[in-house]
Order: structure tokens, then C-alpha cells, then sequence
């Protein structure tokens, strides 16, 4: 009897406890210490989608895109891997184009940060034609 | 009496109906899909017909042997820029989408000199062996892999009667936009299919002409008026291994 009544508590504690963190997360500072990767754009200002629809799906526009162009040659149209590398591959100092993979680039920076290994890039072109 | 066989104007009119049935309930699924937030610019894209492969038309090659000069690798070369294909000098093992082959009738010795290229058969067998369905053959008779999907395995290798098919060893960098090709897949002539989407002719067949061999005749086997049909009916041609029954999209002439 006496075990319960303790754990109880315990429920209590935990439940004050979270209603305490939302408190001070919806007060606003907290939110800004997290941690994003600043992404270099590019040339992008004005993306395909929406940018939220985007960093959520893109993985399935892409995947859908490629279908159409293997098996039905649909090409270039709007969620082109290419489309991507174009709008988003950043230049070096001396006006050449970074691979858009490489270690702080667009694609690579939100990778590392999500730990999500992009396979891409083994066969497809890194930079613009 | 109720087994017995349908009567043929019968069996039209069903089938007739079957279709008209099907036809009107795709109409009206396309309708229903198009209610929430459909952009009609995309769905006018998708649906845009010609720019789908379709069977009507089947992609073909005939090489006139009598026009390929022995020594010259245009098209080899063509072909290599193209798809950015560059050797590690290890001949065993490079990626060769097209090359040339010399051959001498011992008897008479008369020599010829043909380039040899994935056939892009009607029925290939580097499909029927493939285990993930990456080998393909696409509706206007290209025959192609799917990257995304092929494992490595190499069966379509073993299976090609022309050896027309490379397997990529190593890491690759600096790939050609309109040509994906990376370590532990196959590949092989794709008939410059990025080109025809296009409308514009393999780059080793542009590469012939501008040799002044043009040896190299592109185009639709169905289309009757084309060049390629049309030379192809009134010339003998080939195809390699026609034991195979393979019925190639790619035939030879003058040999």
C-alpha cells in the first residue's frame, strides 16, 4: 500500500515537471537555443514548393520524379533532382561550383545534422552542367 | 447449353462495353482526384502524350558496314563524352558502351570493321534474368537499367549474347547531369535515350555524320516514311546472333 501511494507521487512530480518545461518553452527564449544548421542556399530564393512542404517531402518528390524520367522520360519538370543541384549548389571562391555533397553544402548540412546518409550522389552529378 | 462458346460479334460487344466502362470510371477517378488542391498545370504535364514512349514506335539503329572505316572510333569517342565514361587502363574491366571489332573472313580475306552495341532486343534476355526488375526494356524499345533498383548482381551480363554490358567498379565522381552511372551497378548503351527525349539522334550517330562515314542510320522502326525503316526495307540487313531470336533493334548491312 505504502509502494503505491510513493508512486504515485512519483506520477505527480513527473507530470508538474512537464507541464513546468512547456511553460518555459512556450515563454519563447528556450526555442531559440536549439541548435539548426545554417543551410547555404545558393542561387534559390524561390523554391518548387512551399519551403515547410519541402523539408518534409522532398525525398518523395524526388523519389516520384524518378520513375517518370527512367520509365517514361519525363524530364525536367519541376521536382528534378537536377532542378535541385541548379537553384541550390553554392560557388567556391574562385567562381567554380562546390559539390552540392560536400561537407557544409546545402544537401550535406541538413543530412549530417539528421544523420540520414544521402545516396544520390554516388551516381548523380554534384554540381551544374 | 448455357457452356456453350460466345458467338465472335457477341464477344466484340462486350469487350466493347468492357472498355467503355473502364474509360468512363477512369474519367471519373480523374475527376475525383482532381477536387483537392490539384495544380492543372502538373496534371496537364503528366498527361502530356507525347511526351510518353509509347509503342508505337520502336527506336532502331542499322549500321552499313560498308560506309565504317576500319581504325576510325568516333563513335567510341562520341560515345564516351557523352556519358563521361573514362577508363582506369584496365581494358578488362572498363566501361565500354560501344566498341569497334574487326573481323577478317580467313577464306577470302576480306576484312570488315563494325562497331557492336547493346542490340536493344524486343526480347532481351539480360530482362528475362534480371532478379529486380531494373533491366528493362521501355515502351519505344529502348532497352535500359534501372540504377535505383539493380543490386550488382551481373546476370544480364552473363546472360548478353554481345557482351554489350559493364558493371561499375569503382567510386565515380563528376558524372555527366544527364547520364547517373555509380559504383555496383551495370550499364550499357542507353541509345542516348536523354537525346531522344529531345529529339535529337545518339551522339555516335551525330559523330559519324560529322566524320563523313555516316554509317550510322537512326531511327523508327514503325514509322514506315522514316529513314531508318525506309532504307531498311529496301536493303538486306542482319541482325547478330539471329539464332537467338531476338529480334534486335539494332541490324547490319552490306555483309
Amino acid at each position: 500500500m505504502r509502494a503505491t501511494v510513493i508512486s504515485l507521487d512519483r506520477n505527480s512530480i513527473a507530470g508538474l515537471s512537464a507541464l513546468f518545461l512547456t511553460f518555459i518553452l512556450s515563454a519563447g527564449d528556450a526555442v531559440a537555443d536549439v541548435v539548426t544548421p545554417e543551410v547555404p542556399m545558393g542561387r534559390g530564393a524561390q523554391c518548387v514548393e512551399p519551403i515547410e512542404i519541402m523539408r518534409r517531402d522532398h525525398f518523395e518528390f524526388i523519389k516520384h520524379q524518378r520513375d517518370q524520367t527512367v520509365y517514361h522520360g519525363i524530364r525536367g519538370s519541376k521536382h528534378s533532382l537536377a532542378g535541385c543541384i541548379d537553384c541550390h549548389a553554392s560557388k567556391g571562391p574562385e567562381g567554380e561550383f562546390l559539390p552540392i555533397n560536400a561537407e557544409g553544402q546545402f544537401c550535406q548540412t541538413c543530412h549530417t545534422y539528421a544523420a540520414v546518409k544521402i545516396d544520390c550522389f554516388t551516381c548523380h552529378a554534384t554540381v551544374p552542367d | 447449353m448455357s457452356c456453350q462458346p460466345m458467338k465472335k460479334d457477341e464477344s466484340v460487344t462486350l469487350a466493347q462495353h468492357r472498355r467503355t466502362f473502364f474509360t468512363q470510371a477512369a474519367a471519373g477517378v480523374s475527376l475525383m482526384a482532381l477536387a483537392p488542391g490539384v495544380r492543372l498545370v502538373e496534371l496537364a504535364m503528366a498527361n502530356s502524350e507525347d511526351s510518353l514512349p509509347s509503342s508505337d514506335k520502336r527506336w532502331g539503329l542499322l549500321v552499313d558496314t560498308a560506309k565504317c572505316e576500319s581504325g576510325c572510333d568516333e563513335c567510341v569517342s562520341a560515345c564516351n563524352s557523352e556519358h563521361g565514361l573514362s577508363g582506369h587502363g584496365r581494358p578488362e574491366t572498363d566501361a565500354q558502351w560501344i566498341r569497334k571489332v574487326d573481323l577478317k573472313d580467313e577464306q577470302t580475306g576480306h576484312e570488315l570493321s563494325i562497331p557492336i552495341l547493346c542490340q536493344h532486343c524486343e526480347d532481351p534476355p539480360c530482362v528475362d534474368v534480371c532478379p529486380t526488375g531494373a533491366s528493362f526494356r521501355r515502351a519505344d524499345g529502348i532497352v535500359l537499367v534501372d540504377k535505383h533498383i539493380c543490386i550488382g548482381c551481373r546476370y544480364c551480363m552473363m546472360a548478353c549474347p554481345f557482351q554489350a554490358r559493364s558493371f561499375i567498379h569503382e567510386d565515380l565522381t563528376s558524372q555527366k547531369t544527364h547520364s547517373p552511372r555509380g559504383k555496383g551497378t551495370v550499364e550499357s548503351c542507353t541509345l542516348c535515350v536523354h537525346r531522344i527525349d529531345e529529339d535529337q539522334e545518339p551522339a555516335c550517330v551525330e559523330a559519324c555524320r560529322e566524320a563523313g562515314h555516316d554509317a550510322l542510320v537512326f531511327g523508327d522502326l514503325e514509322d514506315a516514311a522514316g529513314p531508318l525503316a525506309s532504307l531498311s526495307r529496301k536493303t538486306a540487313t542482319r541482325e547478330l546472333r539471329p539464332d537467338l531470336k531476338l529480334n534486335t533493334g539494332v541490324r547490319y548491312t552490306s555483309f
